[in-house]
């Protein structure tokens, strides 16, 4: 561990909780822009958070304290997310102690806090927008791990810097497998993050909802800090893209304090790319009905396991 | 690290397109779409033909090439294109097991026929074996196509997309089979389409529909 890898690790915490709300204030500015509508602000999520700071709690009266607790654990578990990703660097002292599989086990702590609290109050909406988080969840979870797993057996080792350092190193080439699995992480990172074919980020109580029927009982700082962990979690999923499928530009402990200055431009300029891409999916898709959620899912899962099944074959 | 030449990679890569393609075909329920994804599978397996030609320096696959192109990817689909209008059926009607089920019953057969190919690429002597594999895959998951479904024009489809399979192992297994096999059978699907064409237009005349369900039954008028 050198002084290198610590900065590193802070300055990614750091500006992972910093931009997070500022890349879906990009992405719903690209969204309005293709959709022909005036944009909001990118800043305009900073806006609602520090709107929601100001305001008082109001708690439901059966609210348990697990309601309470529930925003820092699930705000807490994507940091923590937020610190073994690769996103500016591969030299992260932090990430030694997790590896793609647990990470995968952090964002499911998350979600089954965030779906507990929705049903602690006991209302409908909470109680709906649970048993959908965990039916999309329960699918989408393989998906992830199965992309890993190809990523996992191309480089060799399950530590997300070690993956995004092998792929940096080795040849160019096409990767049939790489790109299989790219497009199945791309479906996950949708179906997660609440975005269009599968629950749409901009209603509010309607019956497709999906995680804004979780937030409902929410209010005040509490709400924020689920808000702010929503950002974060897409953000942290177009990081573990980024490292996964296109690790260019991040430095490694090689490259040293110049690599890590070139890391952070890079890193924001597949930031807004990546934004614009999200933007354009969800501006041409249709949201889905709930109910074929699983085969959208299903598609998913079998698109990363054909891309195992690729790689194991054509060995590449 | 990676020690394949960049065409060996193209060919890989048309390699597992074709794969995606037998799996979409798999999940596609609109018949017009399915016709599509042939000539798609088609024209994928012309680009294959074609680079194994070019690596190799065997003539007569340039040939069969341009069968495919002829016949595959523009002849046969514009053909079934004609009969989906004359005879009126876009959809399948619901397949005999749920999409889903059946994705994950085609993954099994993928697995299954890597592992079939395993020995025959080790023992296999072309610079293309390890595409061997996806080549039975291929013929193995349009023949659960052909088991899923209920309409005869979507079997017909899927019986021609396990021909491109056919013709792809061969590739893979021993650069091409002898032109006159190769002739004959290109001809015999030609003829095979054109004779299946006019049963489609008999069974709707006795049953009303294509759906080859009404051919299980033994009596008439049940």
């Amino acid at each position: 561990m050198s002084t290198l890898g610590a900065i590193t690790q802070l300055l990614e915490i750091v500006c992972a909780l910093l931009a997070a709300p500022a890349f879906l204030g990009w992405v719903n500015q690209c969204r309005a822009w293709l959709q022909n509508k005036r944009a909001p602000s990118v800043l305009q999520p900073y806006y609602g958070l520090r709107k929601l700071f100001h305001k008082d709690v109001v708690l439901a009266e059966n609210a348990s304290s697990l309601f309470r607790l529930a925003p820092y654990i699930v705000f807490g578990t994507m940091v923590a997310a937020a610190a073994i990703i690769p996103s500016m660097g591969t030299g992260l002292p932090l990430s030694m102690a997790a590896d793609g599989i647990a990470l995968v086990g952090l964002l499911a702590t998350a979600r089954v806090f965030l779906s507990l609290a929705a049903m602690d109050v006991g209302t409908a909406f909470g109680t709906l927008g649970a048993r959908r988080e965990m039916m999309v969840g329960f699918l989408a979870e393989p998906a992830l791990l199965m992309v890993l797993f190809v990523a996992a057996m191309i480089s060799k080792t399950t530590s997300l810097p070690l993956i995004a350092e092998g792929l940096t190193t080795r040849a160019l080439g096409l990767y049939p497998s790489l790109a299989f699995t790219a497009v199945a992480f791309t479906m996950v990172l949708l179906a997660e993050n609440a975005r269009i074919p599968v629950d749409n980020p901009a209603t509010h109580l309607e019956l497709t909802m999906i995680h804004e029927a979780m937030l409902l009982e929410y209010s005040g700082r509490h709400l924020a800090m689920m808000e702010w962990a929503a950002a974060l979690k897409l953000f942290n999923y177009a990081c573990i893209g980024f490292a996964l499928f296109i690790p260019w530009g991040t430095s490694t402990e090689a490259s040293g304090p110049q690599g890590l200055l070139l890391a952070v431009p890079v890193l924001f300029a597949k930031l807004a790319v990546a934004g614009g891409g999200l933007a354009l999916i969800e501006t041409l898709s249709a949201k889905l009905r709930v109910f074929r959620a699983p085969e959208f899912l299903a598609t998913a899962f079998l698109l990363a396991v054909l891309g195992l099944l690729v790689h194991l074959l054509l060995g590449d | 690290m990676s020690p394949l030449s960049f065409d060996l990679q193209l060919l890989n890569a048309c390699a597992a397109l074709l794969l995606l393609l037998s799996f979409s075909m798999l999940s596609q329920r609109r018949i017009v779409n399915l016709v599509n994804l042939l000539a798609l599978q088609g024209a994928l397996l012309c680009a294959a033909t074609l680079l194994v030609a070019w690596r190799t320096g065997q003539g007569h696959l340039y040939l069969s090439a341009a069968l495919t192109l002829a016949l595959k990817v523009i002849g046969l689909p514009l053909l079934l294109h004609r009969l989906i209008r004359r005879l009126n059926v876009y959809w399948d009607a619901e397949p005999v097991i749920n999409t889903s089920g059946t994705m994950l019953i085609g993954l099994l057969v993928v697995v299954f026929s890597f592992g079939l190919a395993q020995p025959i690429s080790a023992l296999a002597s072309t610079a293309t074996r390890s595409t061997l594999g996806i080549a039975i895959a291929v013929i193995l998951l349009s023949f659960l196509t052909m088991i899923t479904r209920r309409k005869a024009m979507s079997q017909v489809v899927a019986f021609l997309s396990m021909e491109n399979g056919l013709f792809f192992g061969a590739m893979s297994a021993t650069y091409g089979m002898p032109m006159v096999v190769e002739l004959g059978v290109a001809l015999d699907v030609l003829v095979a389409m054109l004779v299946l064409g006019v049963f489609f237009f008999q069974i709707r005349e006795q049953f009303d529909s294509l759906d080859l369900h009404h051919l299980e039954s033994l009596k008439e008028g049940e």
